[in-house]
């Protein structure tokens, strides 16, 4: 506690030396990290006016699944379907009635862009007509996304104001 | 009517809020106790008012009242009755309450204490908690309200309204849609509320903090009174996010425990906050040092707890757990501005009130790897908090690689997002710098330490582990990172080992207490301490864990014929039958029998099957699972020929070492019992208190 000034200003010193490392050290691991793992972030129509751009990126697509379309092959666990383009804009799915709205008009729309998925493994429990696919991979040259990881959402699922016999 | 009344009493707890916020204000200006009291007692009515409230919404979900909009959303009639009680928190409006709830139990707790010496921080205590709990039961009554019913109008639309729109009548369909599939699972009971119970008990310590600015009685006091707070807050947030990884290791049927989700991450991020908490008010105590940061320190926990109720309520975040999206979003986002600038604001106000008694001169003092181990952790909490923002702000930041060209690679403008290995990667480093501190940091002293004493302490040890590393090396590891893990690891268990065995030998030379009396009195004498000790070797054995299934985990699948075999390491499956049948809550299950073998001999059969969720049309694969403590051979149904069952697929993991994750985090929650488990005498006076722990200091060096 009785220590002098000079060792005082010397000791902080070390420790304000010592946090700009360790924050230098940081910010190094987020920026470096941040590069070599980065997803893109793009809907379908986007990625197909853009193919040759985005063809080596780390890319993550949001699409509605086309029910009909899925195959799926046990013997190699390949697993094959169409997703149709969904806005990727939280505002406007929110402004074209909600995330269950914009899907089934995304199915249902014949016009709307489409791509083809490719992806190894157990098909997912929630793979399904009308579901939401969130898919991370690259675009081959074929123009068909080859998928490494595949989440997959049902909004119809979890919270929906009205239950689905009223519609009826 | 029920839903009436449970509506009604959500509305007088909101109206009782505010009174108490304004009264308690109120009999602090005029300096008149009594409006303190009846601020007070409005605290204390908010517990049993929401009690009904959530009551209320049980009733409604276990007597199925379909007509109420949430009770159709989240429950079925096949449902068992636990879960739909558990459902209580299984959507959005109703976890909403369930928050307020638990939080109103805490608050009214803290309020039955007694104040004596404390009452300047009463009338403060009760703002802060009164206003975190209007603003939730806001967002009930406006926004997410439970007791929604469905009614239908003249034009034949379904719509939710709580009052009778004119001329609609009330709606009832035959059946609600039943709680998501995922969710149906014993998990489904105890990790939520966990969760919930850790968020909401973070905000007594953070009252009291506020209470602490305001007042201007910035003494330690405050972190002397909500230390065993803070502790249980922590202990409950550990145990929710322990639970999580388990259940999704159970269910999510991928052989993992944690995905580096936003949901995952927002709940991780007031841990990181909270724990470096729980370290630095040692060093506030012991040296008077770090005031302004532990300030910091709270203030942060507090906004990532609203941060992340917002997070997995507002659904801006794509994840599995995310709910529907809903305005709330804004709300949260406005609350959480204000409360952290007005925090800020009141922690600048008594800057210079906060200062530190003492300097810290020591690189190698224990407060000082205290103040790194803070670093590191705030570390981590940066690269969380990062990853998750990126995706929202990656768009924003085009500008700073227009501006600056050499960063434009980065800062590209487009939408991006990271997956988990940027935390993977980033974090590693950090989280190997905190496994390193915990090795040495109870090695060295308070005030001075230098490089001379602790490499005194510590060669021993050190040595050892360095032996532990040359066997793992002989046995066939050579992933570097494994092998650094597997020290790191080895290093922390043995000062922590060796600790305990100096203290007790200690005390055993100079009581003459045998030597497991000894190390059951030392650990009572000093309960933080030494409970910290077992947290850290609960860290160390889930370390053990997360390093063998992340870095060994292998797997394989094959479509098999019946009589046929597939293999794995020392493993081998053969596949037996496959049942098909109806179960009584609404689902279809295929189950499979395999048999399995290791290294040649029968060790036991498999069930790995897939529910068929009928109400849902949802599927659900569980796993077959056979458990030890080497490691977990996980198997999983993926497909099957439908009718002949001649052939099946399957997907096998062999998880080395995952067991000792949970192992881990059983000693862990040990750990953190010990270290908040009640004094004795209640409340020591803070002068005896300081005197008592420098004792144990000095006994146990």
């Amino acid at each position: 506690m009785q220590n002098t000034t000079a060792s005082r200003s010397g000791g902080r010193a070390k420790f304000v030396v010592g946090g700009l490392l360790i924050l230098a050290a940081v910010i190094y691991l987020i920026i470096s990290s941040s590069q070599a793992n980065a997803q893109y972030f793009l809907t379908i129509d986007e990625l197909m006016a853009n193919q040759s751009e985005n063809m080596n990126r780390n890319l993550r697509i949001s699409g509605a699944v086309i029910g009909d379309s899925i195959q799926y092959d046990p013997e190699t666990l390949r697993l094959s379907f169409e997703v149709a383009h969904v806005p990727g804009d939280n505002k406007e799915i929110e402004s074209l009635g909600g995330l269950a709205a914009v899907l089934h008009q995304a199915v249902t729309d014949p016009d709307r862009q489409r791509m083809t998925v490719i992806y190894t493994g157990v098909k997912p429990d929630l793979l399904r007509h009308e579901a939401q696919a969130i898919m991370t991979g690259k675009l081959g040259a074929d123009g068909i996304f080859y998928a490494d990881e595949l989440l997959l959402k049902c909004p119809t699922k979890y919270e929906e104001a009205v239950p689905e016999q009223a519609q009826k | 009517m029920i839903a009436n009344l449970g509506y009604g009493s959500l509305v007088i707890t909101f109206l009782s809020s505010l009174y108490g916020v304004f009264a308690a204000i109120y009999g602090v200006r005029r300096k008149e106790p009594a409006w303190v009291d009846s601020a007070r007692h409005a605290m204390l009515l908010t517990f049993p008012l929401l009690t009904i409230t959530a009551l209320s919404i049980i009733y409604l979900l276990v007597a199925g009242h379909y007509e109420v909009s949430y009770v159709a959303s989240v429950t079925s009639e096949s449902m068992p009755l636990f879960l739909k009680v558990t459902a209580l928190w299984g959507g959005q409006a109703g976890s909403l309450v369930f928050w307020s709830w638990l939080m109103a139990a805490f608050a009214s707790a803290v309020t039955l204490r007694k104040w004596e010496r404390d009452r300047e921080f009463l009338p403060w205590v009760i703002v802060v908690s009164l206003v975190t709990l209007a603003f939730f039961l806001l967002l009930n009554i406006f926004v997410e309200n439970p007791f929604e019913r469905l009614w239908l109008t003249p034009s034949g639309n379904v719509q939710p309204a709580m009052f009778q729109p004119s001329g609609a009548t009330l709606f009832t369909p035959q059946d609600g849609q039943g709680l998501n599939p995922l969710l149906r699972h014993p998990g489904m009971i105890i990790h939520p509320p966990m969760l919930y119970l850790g968020f909401v008990s973070f905000i007594i310590p953070y009252a009291f903090a506020i209470a602490a600015l305001i007042t201007g009685r910035t003494d330690d006091r405050w972190i002397r009174i909500t230390r065993r707070w803070t502790l249980v807050a922590w202990l409950f947030l550990s145990l929710g996010l322990i639970l999580g990884g388990r259940w999704a290791y159970d269910v999510l049927g991928w052989g993992g425990y944690w995905g580096w989700d936003p949901v995952e991450i927002a709940a991780f991020m007031p841990w990181l906050t909270g724990t470096a908490f729980l370290h630095s008010v040692m060093t506030q105590e012991k040296r008077g040092i770090l005031k302004h940061w532990n300030m910091v320190l709270i203030i942060l926990t507090y906004d990532l707890v609203i941060f992340g109720t917002f997070l997995t309520r507002s659904g801006i975040l794509s994840s599995v757990h995310a709910f529907a999206q809903s305005a709330i979003g804004p709300l949260f986002f406005s609350f959480i501005g204000l409360t952290f600038v007005a925090s800020l604001a009141l922690l600048m106000n008594r800057w210079n009130e906060l200062k530190a008694e003492n300097e810290m001169s020591s690189v190698f003092s224990r407060e000082a790897l205290f103040l790194l181990n803070n670093f590191l952790f705030i570390g981590i909490l940066v690269v969380c908090f990062w990853g998750v923002i990126f995706p929202l702000v990656s768009e924003a930041l085009g500008i700073v690689g227009q501006r600056i060209p050499a960063l434009s690679h980065i800062f590209t403008g487009q939408k991006v997002t990271v997956g988990p290995p940027y935390y993977e990667r980033a974090t590693g480093p950090l989280f190997a710098g905190l496994l390193f501190l915990m090795g040495i940091a109870p090695l060295s002293a308070w005030r001075h330490s230098t490089f001379k004493t602790l490499g005194r302490a510590v060669w021993k040890p050190l040595a050892a582990s360095i032996v532990v590393l040359a066997i793992i090396l002989i046995s066939g590891v050579h992933n570097w990172a494994a092998l650094l893990g597997f020290w790191l690891s080895a290093f922390v268990a043995l000062v922590t080992l060796y600790e305990f065995w100096r203290a007790a030998l200690a005390r055993h030379r100079q009581h003459g207490e045998s030597l497991p009396e000894a190390l059951w009195r030392l650990a009572g004498r000093n309960r933080r301490r030494y409970g910290g000790y077992v947290i850290h070797l609960g860290v160390v054995l889930m370390a053990i864990g997360i390093i063998g299934i992340e870095m060994f985990q292998t797997e394989t699948q094959a479509t098999l014929k019946q009589g046929e075999s597939l293999s794995l390491g020392r493993y081998t499956i053969t596949y037996d039958s496959l049942a098909n049948f109806d179960y009584r809550d609404g689902r279809n299950v295929s189950r499979a029998v395999v048999s399995v073998t290791r290294d040649g001999k029968y060790v036991g059969q498999l069930f790995p099957r897939r529910d068929y969720y009928y109400e849902s049309q949802q599927p659900m694969t569980i796993p077959g699972v056979r458990s030890t403590w080497e490691d977990d051979f996980y198997v999983l149904l993926v497909d099957w020929q439908p009718i002949s069952t001649q052939s099946a697929t399957f997907k096998v993991y062999h998880n080395p070492l995952v067991n000792w994750l949970w192992f881990g985090g059983i000693v862990f929650i040990l750990g953190t019992l010990v270290a908040a488990w009640p004094d004795r005498d209640p409340e020591p006076a803070a002068v005896k208190a300081t005197s008592r722990f420098k004792g144990a200091e000095a006994s146990a060096r």
